[in-house]
């Protein structure tokens, strides 16, 4: 693991394939939770939570079970089984040991389970770095940095549209564009500015 | 007899027809409800690509209503989302391997999209809000229209994408004089189109709603 494939994962994951901004995944809890920034930095920490643990625990699954009987067009309903009941397992987990925590988490975490980003990055993850069937060397750790740094992104998106949305509270806008609308115009500018980040490479 | 038989057929068709229509029209997936907004903009790039979308997803949705609607009294209440999810996943996967094996090119536009339908909130929603209610017709006519609907709102916001971003329909030059802008078919025009195409709708029905 050298420090320039650690480099170009952060680097796309964040800025150049930000998961909202370029690929729109995750997008209903985009809209929906940005509209403060705390609620919006806890969704994203815990987007990025999720993303990093299921995407570790999907290699686990497509590497071990899925490749070795030949079952990888299961994919699909193992990678949502397993996500589904790993956030369930992980709410009964924050519930019990931390309740402070698990107020901060509030709704956030259930409604992780149908974010697309979660799913998104485990089926990308086995796109990438399994070459039908062959494992690419070193791919557990590109996955768990390729989860980590989508979480990473999606945080850093949130964090910039809630903080923009705020401050449009108290703007007078055209009450057709109101809420929703205005969300997407904006996160239509953001996604441009972040189209700049194209040209990087390492 | 004749009589009676014609008014039941004439009544049934309606609720039936009212299930298809309201799909289309008052409660769209994308306009009115505001539901399955990752892949109506990620595949819009095309009209072609909105196309297959919307048939991929109306497949999903018409077999996990009519399969869930049937089991509707066998299936627990405690453990109906994970039950919900199984079903939708089987289809999303028939989905991935028909696609894999007839239409390659299909897919690979598609890409992780075509897997993505089974956190498409349409899908669950429908499920949810209606098949595990009703009755199996009624559901196979809900799937029907709101399919139709999803597969109307991402064929018409692909084509404006297209038209706008590359100058074309469905690969058709239309305009010879019109100087296409490529940041539509690219991540922000999608954000942008959308945006403004809500603002459009919500526009209409501030005007409905004012002038009564």
């Amino acid at each position: 693991m050298d420090i320039g494939k650690f480099m170009s994962i952060m680097i796309s994951m964040v800025f150049i394939n930000n998961f909202i901004l370029s690929k729109f995944l995750g997008l209903c809890s985009f809209i929906g939770v940005s509209k403060e920034t705390k609620p919006a930095v806890s969704m994203g920490l815990a987007v990025t939570f999720v993303t990093t643990m299921s995407s570790i625990i999907t290699w686990l699954i497509y590497r071990w079970l899925l490749i070795p009987f030949n079952v990888t067009y299961l994919r699909t309903i193992c990678f949502i089984l397993v996500i589904a009941s790993f956030v369930q397992f992980i709410e009964m987990v924050v519930r019990k040991t931390s309740p402070a925590l698990y107020k901060a988490f509030g709704i956030y975490l259930p409604l992780i389970t149908v974010n697309c980003a979660v799913l998104g990055v485990a089926v990308l993850n086995s796109e990438v770095f399994f070459d039908n069937g062959r494992v690419l060397p070193a791919s557990f750790w590109m996955s768990a940095l390729q989860g980590f740094f989508a979480g990473i992104g999606y945080l850093v998106a949130m964090l910039l549209m809630s903080g923009i949305r705020e401050r449009l509270e108290f703007i007078e806008v055209p009450r057709a564009l109101k809420d929703v609308p205005l969300a997407f115009i904006i996160a239509s500018l953001m996604s441009l500015a972040f189209m700049g980040f194209n040209g990087l490479k390492f | 007899m004749y009589e009676i038989c014609a008014y039941l057929c004439n009544k049934y068709m309606g609720i039936l027809f009212k299930e298809f229509t309201k799909g289309i029209a008052m409660e769209n997936p994308i306009f009115g409800l505001v539901l399955g907004l990752c892949p109506a903009l990620a595949v819009s790039t095309s009209a072609a690509n909105g196309i297959g979308m919307g048939i991929a997803a109306t497949f999903v949705l018409l077999g996990s209503n009519i399969i869930i609607s049937a089991l509707r009294k066998f299936i627990p209440d405690e453990i109906r989302i994970p039950c919900f999810i199984v079903i939708i996943a089987t289809f999303v996967t028939i989905n991935e391997m028909v696609l894999k094996a007839y239409f390659p090119a299909l897919n690979q536009a598609l890409g992780i999209y075509v897997p993505l339908i089974v956190v498409n909130c349409i899908v669950l929603g429908r499920v949810e809000a209606f098949a595990s209610k009703r009755r199996v017709l009624d559901s196979l006519f809900d799937a029907l229209g709101m399919g139709v609907g999803f597969t109307i709102a991402l064929c018409f916001i692909a084509a404006l994408r297209e038209f706008l971003g590359a100058g074309k329909i469905l690969g058709i030059s239309l305009l010879s004089g019109f100087e296409p802008a490529a940041m539509f078919v690219l991540a922000p025009g999608a954000l942008l189109t959308l945006g403004l195409l809500i603002g459009l709708v919500n526009y209409w029905q501030f005007k409905k709603t004012d002038s009564k």
